[in-house]
């Protein structure tokens, strides 16, 4: 049973080791927190004289300017590490350049890397907390959280609820994420997409799978459009992106086929006219705008009850 | 030096010895199997309580040298074997460079005669630097002492060439053994392709990928009459296409390791690079399978497939690190534990598995003790508990998913050629 103010684990890897009171706790946090961006002074001291390091190994913008907006609207330092300008370019492992930046003094990893599990072993190997955004195909944990929160406020409640994910379900970290996250809340998940970019085996992993969109859309609470990821398609998953469109993008016309009011979201960056059309992305019930305000809100709530875990661990002499 | 190994179970199912007997070896070889024999001038290896078998013969060991003597030498390598109770192993060649031509075999056998302490048997390449294009010189490799082929490592992709090999391994009477896994179809995968591959978001290796090099091979090992020697299989389906062409007398023989029989895709945890292994630990339902195929004889020899890493290569990202795990030394005890205890097999049957067995199908002298046999003996304990610590390992890498566990059987006597190379479960 974690703390009712603090996260138990040193990291956040994944959705998958939180339990449905920590995920609560997140979401309850980051409600407090979203106050702070409507203070003319938009600032709270409570990680004065912590530093968080941005490692980011893929491109990114959102995520990274998203962290870098919580850490500093919760008075942290922050450095952003440019991969490409770094010593990994010279051939430096992982677990060095990390050693590297925990001789610094960071409290903070925030990490995106390619590979899955590489947050994993940095986690075992430093006293930092490491928060995974994003590694390979596994999961994006805080992405899971922003949705989450933003399904509760714009829906009230998450229990019960139907979410739809189309798209590259396969490569998607998000949609595993996803997955956890709603299940546990109490919400049923329902996966969408051609055979190719959505295996049968999610079945196994709790999710309703299927390969045909008016039925993944019938009775759902949210149409969750994922991007796809054209750069992962190495030997061609699909026949041609109009026969992807054809059967999976999400139109107004399709939309109908959900329940009134269905909420759409997309994680982004968006492929617009291939998996979402314009006017679904901009459409009165799209909350892609929302989930990017409510980003910032849940990674302050994550750096916040992350600080208080390690200084109840301090207080309570565990090595740090 | 003559040894008297005395009181001990002599369990030798190839000439069908099962009772407290005792064996005498006499300039290195088997003189004599019976009861009260004199110990005259000989060293007395007092074995009351444990089995005497014949020495123990891993089909499948990566010694490392040449070229990456950081993760293994034939110097510790084989006292890893000795300390598993292996008196002979085979060397298998994609060392850096490969086993691929004559002198290459030549070389490792002087580097052997130095500084081995079980009796090395080197694989040959199949192809030229081991790329599947080229075919290496086999009659060559043969004459120089290479008693298998195998690109290990990868499949022969090129199914010409896989053809044109097996007439030739056929006329050359030496196993043509495949490291089943159809390169385009394993995709990048890093794991077993299924619910824990999904899960942690890892590309996936299907079994298919193992189904059609082993389908492939069979209809040519049929065809050309070579003895095809399917190297580590995993796959259910796989087992099920070899049982059938057994049934109908194809020349195929096959091998299961300690870790697919012991160990699923589970392992894999939370990204734990020691249990990344090629083939990839595989599901509980194939892992099943493999046993049943154990049981019913389908599987000819169990192999450790011995492959040691170093921290440099294992303390990296898991789509990174390299694939293998150390097994000379925890095979036994594993067997023992999966195999044995359990009742699949009895003792007989795991003698038969790791040495009898294994001499037969690569021609290899042992894998009994009728006299005149070679003097290679292992005298284990199946009962003796003990706990797998990797810094205790004779083994230079310690790249072990089995770091911990409670182990009970371990060699406790091994002698090779008449010489004891291990004496109560330490290094002579």
């Amino acid at each position: 049973m974690a703390a009712p103010d603090a996260l138990a684990a040193k990291d956040l890897l994944g959705i998958e080791p939180l339990t449905k009171d920590e995920i609560q706790l997140i979401l309850d946090t980051a409600h407090t927190l979203a106050d702070v961006a409507k203070h003319p002074i938009k600032k709270v001291p409570a990680l004065r004289g912590r530093t968080m390091v941005n490692l980011f190994y893929e491109a990114s913008t959102r995520t990274r300017t998203s962290f870098e907006l919580a850490a500093v609207r919760l008075s942290a330092d922050v450095v952003n590490i440019n991969v490409q300008a770094s010593s990994v370019v010279k051939g430096e492992t992982l677990l060095d350049t990390a050693k590297t930046l925990e001789a610094m003094t960071v409290d903070f990893i925030v990490m995106r890397h390619g590979s899955s599990g590489a947050p994993h072993m940095l986690a075992r190997n430093l006293q930092a907390s490491v928060i995974n955004a994003g590694d390979g195909q596994h999961e994006h944990p805080t992405q899971a959280l922003l949705d989450l929160y933003t399904v509760r406020e714009k829906l009230g409640s998450i229990e019960g609820k139907t979410i739809t994910l189309v798209g590259d379900i396969q490569h998607s970290r998000v949609a595993r994420s996803d997955l956890i996250a709603f299940t546990k809340m109490g919400a049923k998940v329902r996966f969408c997409g051609p055979p190719t970019l959505l295996s049968d085996d999610f079945a196994a992993l709790g999710a309703e799978v299927h390969h045909d969109l008016r039925a993944a859309l019938t009775g759902a609470d949210v149409i969750y459009v994922l991007r796809l990821q054209f750069e992962r398609h190495r030997m061609g998953l699909m026949p041609s992106v109009k026969a992807y469109t054809q059967r999976y993008a999400i139109t107004p016309d399709r939309v109908k086929w959900a329940k009134p009011g269905a909420l759409v979201m997309h994680p982004g960056p968006m492929n617009r006219g291939v998996e979402i059309a314009h006017e679904v992305a901009d459409g009165p019930t799209s909350v892609i705008v929302d989930q990017v305000a409510n980003g910032i809100a849940v990674r302050m709530a994550v750096l916040y009850l992350l600080e208080n875990g390690r200084t109840k661990r301090a207080a309570a002499g565990g090595v740090q | 030096m003559n040894v008297l190994i005395r009181g001990g179970r002599v369990l030798d199912p190839a000439s069908g010895t099962d009772g407290v007997q005792d064996v005498l070896i006499t300039e290195g070889k088997v003189a004599k199997v019976g009861v009260g024999i004199e110990s005259g001038d000989a060293t007395v290896i007092e074995a009351k309580g444990l089995i005497v078998a014949p020495g123990f013969v891993d089909l499948h060991v990566h010694l490392r040298e040449p070229g990456q003597e950081g993760k293994e030498t034939i110097a510790t390598g084989t006292r890893a074997a000795a300390k598993g109770g292996m008196t002979a192993v085979v060397a298998m060649p994609n060392t850096v460079p490969p086993l691929d031509t004559p002198a290459m075999i030549a070389y490792v056998l002087s580097r052997v005669a130095q500084d081995a302490v079980v009796r090395v048997w080197p694989a040959g390449c199949i192809s030229h630097e081991r790329k599947g294009e080229v075919m290496a010189d086999l009659a060559g490799l043969k004459e120089a002492g290479a008693v298998a082929f195998s690109d290990d490592g990868n499949s022969v992709m090129n199914a010409l060439l896989a053809r044109r090999a097996m007439i030739n391994t056929s006329l050359l009477n030496v196993p043509y053994v495949e490291h089943a896994e159809d390169e385009d179809l394993v995709d990048g995968g890093v794991m077993h392709e299924g619910r824990v591959s999904l899960k942690l978001g890892l590309a996936g290796r299907t079994t298919l990928a193992e189904d059609i090099i082993v389908a492939r091979d069979l209809l040519l090992a049929e065809a050309t009459g070579a003895h095809l020697h399917v190297a580590h299989v995993t796959s259910k389906r796989s087992l099920e296409m070899i049982r059938e062409a057994k049934a109908r007398k194809v020349p195929v023989t096959c091998e299961a390791t300690p870790h697919h029989l012991v160990l699923t895709d589970e392992a894999v945890g939370e990204f734990d690079t020691a249990a990344k292994v090629l083939p990839p630990l595989r599901s509980e339902e194939h892992r099943q399978a493999l046993i049943a195929a154990v049981k019913d004889g389908t599987v000819d020899a169990i192999v450790s497939d011995h492959a040691p890493h170093g921290p440099l290569e294992k303390e990296v990202e898991f789509a990174q690190a390299a694939s293998g795990m150390v097994g000379l030394e925890t095979m036994l005890g594993l067997v023992l534990e999966i195999l044995v205890r359990p009742g699949v097999i009895d003792l007989a049957g795991l003698v038969r598995l790791m040495s009898t067995n294994p001499a037969r199908l690569f021609h290899l002298p042992g894998g009994t003790l009728a006299p005149g046999s070679p003097g290679d003996v292992t005298v284990f304990d199946p009962d003796a508990a003990w706990t797998v610590d990797p810094r205790a390992l004779a083994s230079k890498s310690k790249n072990t998913p089995f770091a911990g566990r409670s182990m009970r059987g371990r060699a406790v006597h091994v002698i090779v050629g008449g010489r004891p190379v291990v004496r109560d479960c330490g290094l002579v």
